[in-house]
């Protein structure tokens, strides 16, 4: 009993968690070049309307993940657009998105599909079935991102140079890489991964978009990521804790503290804001220290 | 992020004369948001002009939509104000929506405990000034944070509006929630408690007005538009904040408590998003419940942007979203295929092309005032000729 009821929250974590580790490995890659992402949730959420619309009309798997990949970079293009070629702000930008992407994603789903802005389900054949212990691919490519994300940043040359631009892009400039160049190529990753997160959504976790369906997901990501202290290790911790939470959250939903506790509902909303709340006190520097990239947010002037 | 960067670094990249930076970039921008917004609409099969005439019709066309225009623009007033005061010390408030939230249950506590014993004459403004506490309260820990540890207020004020939505579920399924109800809300406030609605005002000089939501709050709106620019632009502290936002050295120089600075201006943003809560809740749904503030904290961002952060450009880009909120709300019953979401796309695409690409246009619409005089030689050829004329002063026309 014991075990399975282990096993079975340890199933639902690792489902929880994984769009939250596609989202913080976009937004950490993304923030260590200097760049800010608080578009994510867009990102995620218009790739995951991508991936139900294309899914729904072709019956194509492949072409759903493509057409997901697809909004999540051009989503991300256009972020280096404004931020990185035109150094606009970051912030606003990141919001701009967001919105657009909530509001664009329910109009067009109501104009083509005239179900109240759900895309129909998928069936089988379209989405990510299970192929070992019971998870699909995407979960081990989400697992898998974690390592290959610390090896890039930490042990090769370009994760280096990558580093660098979010620390002190002008000494980058100075060893004649470019500063836009590598934050575009930051991006271009940021956008194919939260392109993963809205495919897993949609096509693995899920079987068709509804609207809203990211509900704060890409947020909890970047609180993820920032909770992990900016490194590929901490982030998947601060994702799978926060899956964790979540998980037992909802398996607890309507039930009742023992009577020694006082009885009364299990406050289910205090394990949720958990992780922003574990988040803000981080920030505060009561546990432990965070720093982040110290140029980020700032756009790079190439001096001349 | 320190407070002042991301003022510093919203300045144009290219030189333009002050009267189309100031006037004619940011009208190109709000039409490349429309452009784009008319061809999503044309995309699902919808005529941009007629949606347009739909609109301003639903929103203006009557005394009912009028007022209901009036009373969205009065919670994004109040918003789009937090916004801005925060913009003007360096510091982006994105938690106007948490602080709303925290603004309504404080002057929801007040109306719950005390409406059954105090006069609305005592009652109401201690429900304004609960709000406004609860709002500057949600505020303060981010503000704190910033001055004193540096933490990204906009990540701060991002976990805190999680956080006071998680809050206010929590005290509606349990604490506060009605006794034998099932809906997630309080029992209904007492007569004292509610604002009275401008049907009610004007009835009671005998002036016939249509039920609608608006109420007294809108005074209380103009108000706060009028305390933000005495605040910011005619007293002291407003002076310090804003020399904090522009140069935290220069500040520093000068021997500006900054860190005061910021706290106070957050204080103050907090304080203007909680009296949101006035509007919805002692203003129209008489009981505190989830979701009323609606996203009115991210529409603040879009009306402190379009309003350029000055209180009567706020009031005006209010009215401007207040319209198309409530033009939307008509569209969406008369026009079939059209949806509310249609509005926020086209906030989103607004504070797309004024916020974040802002000076995109730039460096066209430069090149374009350069080339025009040689192709008209008309009013366009002022900066040139002024650069003729003038060659020391650089050709800026300032």
């Amino acid at each position: 009993m014991t075990e399975s009821l282990i096993l079975s929250l340890a199933d639902s974590t690792l489902r929880i968690a994984t769009p939250l580790i596609f989202c913080a490995l976009a937004g950490l890659l993304s923030e260590r070049s200097g760049v800010i992402d608080l578009g994510l949730e867009g990102k995620m959420l218009l790739s995951a309307f991508a991936a139900g619309t294309i899914g729904a009309v072709t019956g194509s798997l492949a072409l759903a993940l493509i057409a997901a990949l697809g909004v999540g970079f051009a989503m991300a293009m256009l972020h280096g657009y404004a931020c990185v070629s035109h150094r606009g702000d970051q912030v606003v930008l990141g919001i701009a998105l967001t919105m657009t992407a909530v509001g664009l994603s329910i109009v067009l789903g109501i104009a083509w599909f005239k179900q109240g802005g759900q895309t129909p389900a998928l069936p089988d054949a379209v989405r990510f079935t299970p192929v070992l212990f019971g998870h699909n691919v995407l979960v081990y490519v989400a697992l898998a991102g974690v390592p290959a994300c610390w090896f890039f940043l930490f042990r090769t040359r370009l994760g280096l140079s990558l580093r660098a631009c979010g620390e002190n892009p002008a000494m980058v400039d100075t060893s004649g890489l470019s500063v836009q160049m590598l934050r575009y190529g930051a991006l271009a990753v940021n956008g194919l991964l939260s392109g993963l997160a809205g495919s897993y959504l949609v096509l693995a976790q899920g079987a068709n978009f509804a609207p809203h369906m990211t509900a704060g997901r890409g947020y909890m990501a970047l609180a993820a990521m920032i909770f992990g202290k900016w490194h590929p290790l901490g982030g998947l911790c601060a994702c799978l804790l926060f899956g964790f939470l979540d998980a037992v959250a909802i398996r607890l939903q309507g039930s009742y503290l023992p009577p020694e506790l006082g009885g009364g509902a299990v406050p289910i909303q205090l394990m949720q804001a958990l992780p922003y709340l574990m988040t803000v006190l981080l920030l505060a520097g009561l546990m432990g220290h965070a720093r982040a990239p110290a140029a980020l947010g700032i756009p790079y002037v190439k001096g001349r | 992020m320190g407070p002042g960067e991301q003022a510093s670094h919203m300045s144009a990249p290219v030189e333009l004369p002050r009267w189309a930076e100031l006037g004619l970039l940011p009208l190109v921008n709000l039409l490349m948001a429309l452009l784009v917004c008319s061809v999503v609409l044309a995309g699902v099969g919808l005529a941009p002009l007629e949606v347009l005439s739909l609109l301003v019709k639903g929103a203006f066309g009557s005394a009912a939509g009028l007022s209901y225009t009036l009373y969205y623009a009065t919670t994004f007033t109040f918003t789009g104000l937090a916004v801005a005061v925060a913009f003007h010390g360096g510091l982006f408030n994105i938690g106007g929506e948490g602080q709303a939230m925290a603004g309504g249950l404080g002057c929801s506590l007040v109306a719950l405990s005390l409406g059954e014993h105090w006069p609305a004459a005592l009652l109401m403004p201690a429900m304004v000034l609960a709000a406004m506490v609860g709002g500057a309260l949600w505020a303060a820990v981010p503000a704190i944070l910033q001055a004193w540890r540096g933490s990204h207020i906009v990540i701060t004020t991002i976990m805190f509006n999680f956080i006071a939505s998680a809050l206010l579920a929590w005290l509606l399924v349990g604490p506060l929630k009605a006794p034998g109800s099932m809906m997630v809300e309080t029992i209904s406030f007492a007569k004292a408690a509610r604002m009275p609605s401008l049907h009610q005002v004007l009835g009671g000089f005998g002036i016939d007005w249509p039920r609608t939501p608006l109420n007294l709050t809108i005074v209380l709106a103009i108000a706060a538009a009028i305390a933000v620019y005495l605040y910011l632009w005619r007293s002291r502290p407003g002076y310090e904040l804003r020399t904090v936002g522009f140069s935290p050295s220069a500040a520093q120089y000068a021997g500006m408590r900054s860190r005061r600075q910021i706290v106070l201006a957050m204080l103050i943003s907090g304080a203007l998003a909680g009296m949101v809560g006035i509007n919805e809740l002692a203003g129209v749904q008489h009981r505190l419940l989830l979701d009323y503030v609606l996203g009115a904290g991210f529409t603040g961002i879009a009306v402190a942007l379009i309003g350029r952060n000055h209180p009567l450009g706020i009031i005006l880009a209010s009215i401007l979203f207040g319209a198309l909120f409530q033009g939307g709300a008509e569209l969406a019953f008369e026009m079939p295929g059209f949806s509310r979401d249609m509005v926020t796309t086209l906030q989103g695409l607004i504070v797309l092309f004024s916020g974040a690409m802002a000076y995109v246009a730039a460096p066209a619409l430069a090149w374009l005032l350069a080339a025009a005089p040689l192709a008209s030689g008309g009013l366009l050829a002022w900066p040139r000729l002024r650069a003729l004329l003038y060659p020391d002063n650089g050709g800026r026309n300032d």
